[in-house]
């Protein structure tokens, strides 16, 4: 049965372009993708996740409030029983010439398991997802 | 010539229309006491001498169909997993049927839940959850609490495929009835209630109706269709959309004031009316109806003057507050009282509006304005009801007030409260005979025949004497 993942871009971000071409690639990679779209609170997220019952949450942010919108989203998924759902973000996430390493590390302390920069290729999502589902299986 | 008999088993009386197929028009109505609790036969029995009397002499008919709001109409529970989601889906399914809901939960049915479920002893019950391929421990986790449960009505079962067959073979132990049908909300962006209304129609003719004693009346009439709100819903559908051969009045809303509640029905997509505005939530059903509980002209006199406040009801009635406040403690005293003096009246014309004002802004969209990184952004929630053409009045608040159009007047848009997307110029309309659920009966067997009896009795108002005035709005800006 094919993987379910759940995307859409967080908070009052209305860039939809790039998370609409990624969606499109990851259904033609095979997973089931619930495409929440532009505009999405983080609550809705996690709803539509419960109720798909969904493998990963790739949550995409543009417009720099990435910080802010994501926030808490991981105690979320543990407070609506995801406890172990895979969270990923993506996209410009923070505003100015920040280091990398720092962003990274300030998401992966938020609960992600992965945080993407600008310009990632779809294939690099898609290679993640692999190896961290196969990882799942293996445990 | 050939005639139709359309039966309302109401809670008070049995309400009958005479038809006439060729002519498509109506012939006569008659009405007797609504007697579900002894034998329906008597109310209907009398109902029937009354009609002959008027017809001069019963004629033959061609068919005789009923809908029933009798023995406290037909009561459902719905279940489903997250609230804004499937369990949402549910309720929609639930009321499009004409349910009268006693119950809405969402996610793992506790052992209280469980309890009160019984406690409300439903008619049936709709199980739903997950999307297709989606959850499936909820819905086998509220299965198994209710198969295990003394609750012994019908199940519906319109939730996650994937387990369903699972799900009606742990129901059918404990000889349930157990319906299967298609997910309510198979994906997160579809919404798919008329499989599971039309499962509930089923249950309802084939166990519900002799459940309640109305099977009794058999000998005199073909088929219980369906409950009355069902009926009404259905003729309103028709009316919107038309059928074979005869075009529909497009996009319309229904309001119906009544004792114990307000319903409100509309019928068309909803979908923005302005370019560039953002949908958010759930899909909307096309024929879509919402029930105001705690909005009735006699029964719910206190909330609506807990939501609007005494001096705006009063001010609106065109009354001082002592004569305001007098005229509600006698409502409040005597739920039966039909107004007799002027007081009570113009006191029923500013119940009837508040109700209506406060039902259509909770049944109509809202849009807002959202400030993005990008710009503002309009995002639109519920339907968009702005471009309706019409707003039809059924129901005795309605039909025997002295300006129905102050009424349905209230319906509309208002200025001072831009964010809900109610219908901004509709024709008016009053259902005055009462057949928009006679037409809704009568559309299971003679659709074309059942259109043109609906449209030509709908009585046009003027809109010239209608004042726009949101009694809501004025609330807040006094």
């Amino acid at each position: 049965m094919p993987r379910t993942l759940v995307t859409g871009v967080i908070g009052a971000d209305t860039h939809i372009v790039g998370n609409r071409i990624l969606s499109m690639a990851l259904e033609d990679a095979g997973y089931r993708v619930v495409s929440l779209g532009a505009l999405t609170p983080a609550g809705d997220f996690i709803k539509a996740a419960v109720e798909t019952a969904a493998d990963a949450i790739l949550v995409s942010s543009l417009y720099g409030q990435g910080e802010l919108d994501c926030r808490g989203f991981r105690d979320l998924c543990v407070e609506a029983g995801l406890e172990d759902i895979l969270l990923y973000v993506g996209g410009n996430l923070v505003v100015g010439k920040q280091p990398w390493e720092a962003v990274e590390r300030r998401f992966l302390d938020m609960g992600f398991d992965r945080v993407f920069p600008p310009g990632t290729r779809v294939e690099t999502a898609l290679t993640a997802l692999a190896d961290d589902f196969a990882a799942r299986e293996n445990r | 010539m050939s005639v139709a008999l359309l039966i309302d088993f109401g809670s008070t009386w049995t309400k009958l229309r005479a038809l006439d197929l060729d002519s498509r028009t109506l012939m006569a109505t008659a009405q007797g006491p609504s007697t579900v609790a002894s034998d329906i036969n008597l109310g209907l029995d009398e109902a029937l001498a009354r009609l002959g009397d008027a017809l001069g002499g019963l004629p033959p008919f061609a068919y005789r169909l009923a809908s029933s709001s009798a023995a406290g109409g037909l009561r459902m529970v719905t279940i489903g997993l997250v609230r804004e989601l499937t369990a949402e889906a549910a309720r929609q399914a639930a009321l499009g049927a004409g349910a009268k809901l006693c119950g809405s939960f969402a996610y793992r049915l506790t052992a209280a839940d469980v309890r009160e479920v019984e406690a409300r002893a439903p008619d049936i019950v709709l199980l739903c959850g997950g999307t297709d391929g989606g959850n499936r421990d909820a819905i086998l986790h509220n299965a198994q609490a209710l198969a295990r449960s003394a609750i012994r009505c019908p199940v519906v079962v319109a939730g996650n495929r994937e387990v369903t067959d699972e799900i009606v073979a742990m129901l059918s132990e404990g000889r349930r009835l157990v319906m299967p049908t298609a997910n309510v909300l198979p994906a997160l962006d579809t919404l798919d209630i008329e499989p599971a209304r039309i499962a509930i129609r089923d249950v309802f003719m084939r166990r519900i109706v002799s459940a309640k004693g109305i099977d009794r009346a058999s000998a005199r009439i073909d088929h219980v269709l369906m409950p009355t709100p069902a009926a009404v819903l259905e003729g309103a559908r028709i009316l919107a959309d038309g059928v074979e051969g005869r075009e529909g009045l497009g996009p319309l809303v229904v309001v119906d004031p009544g004792g114990a509640t307000t319903d409100v029905h509309s019928i068309g997509a909803g979908e923005p009316s302005e370019p560039g505005v953002i949908r958010y939530g759930l899909p909307e059903p096309h024929a879509k109806r919402t029930v105001e509980g705690d909005l009735g002209m006699r029964h719910n006199v206190a909330a609506i003057v807990a939501a609007v406040g005494l001096d705006t009801l009063a001010a609106n009635a065109g009354l001082g507050i002592e004569e305001a406040g007098g005229a509600l403690s006698r409502v409040e005293a005597s739920v039966e009282m039909l107004p007799a003096t002027d007081i009570e009246r113009q006191m029923d014309g500013a119940l009837v509006r508040a109700a209506v004002d406060i039902a259509m802004k909770r049944h109509a969209g809202t849009v807002e304005t959202v400030y993005t990184a990008q710009g503002p952004v309009q995002v639109q929630r519920g339907k968009d009801l702005s471009a309706v053409g019409w707003v039809i009045g059924t129901g005795g608040a309605i039909v025997h007030a002295r300006d129905p159009a102050s009424i349905l007047a209230v319906a509309c848009t208002d200025t001072r409260d831009p964010g809900s997307l109610r219908p901004r110029a509709p024709r008016l309309a009053v259902d005055a005979d009462y057949l928009l659920y006679a037409a809704g009966l009568l559309a299971q067997v003679d659709p074309v025949a059942a259109f043109d009896c609906a449209r030509n009795h709908l009585r046009l108002l003027d809109p010239a004497c209608a004042p726009p005035a949101s009694i809501l709005a004025s609330a807040r800006t006094r």
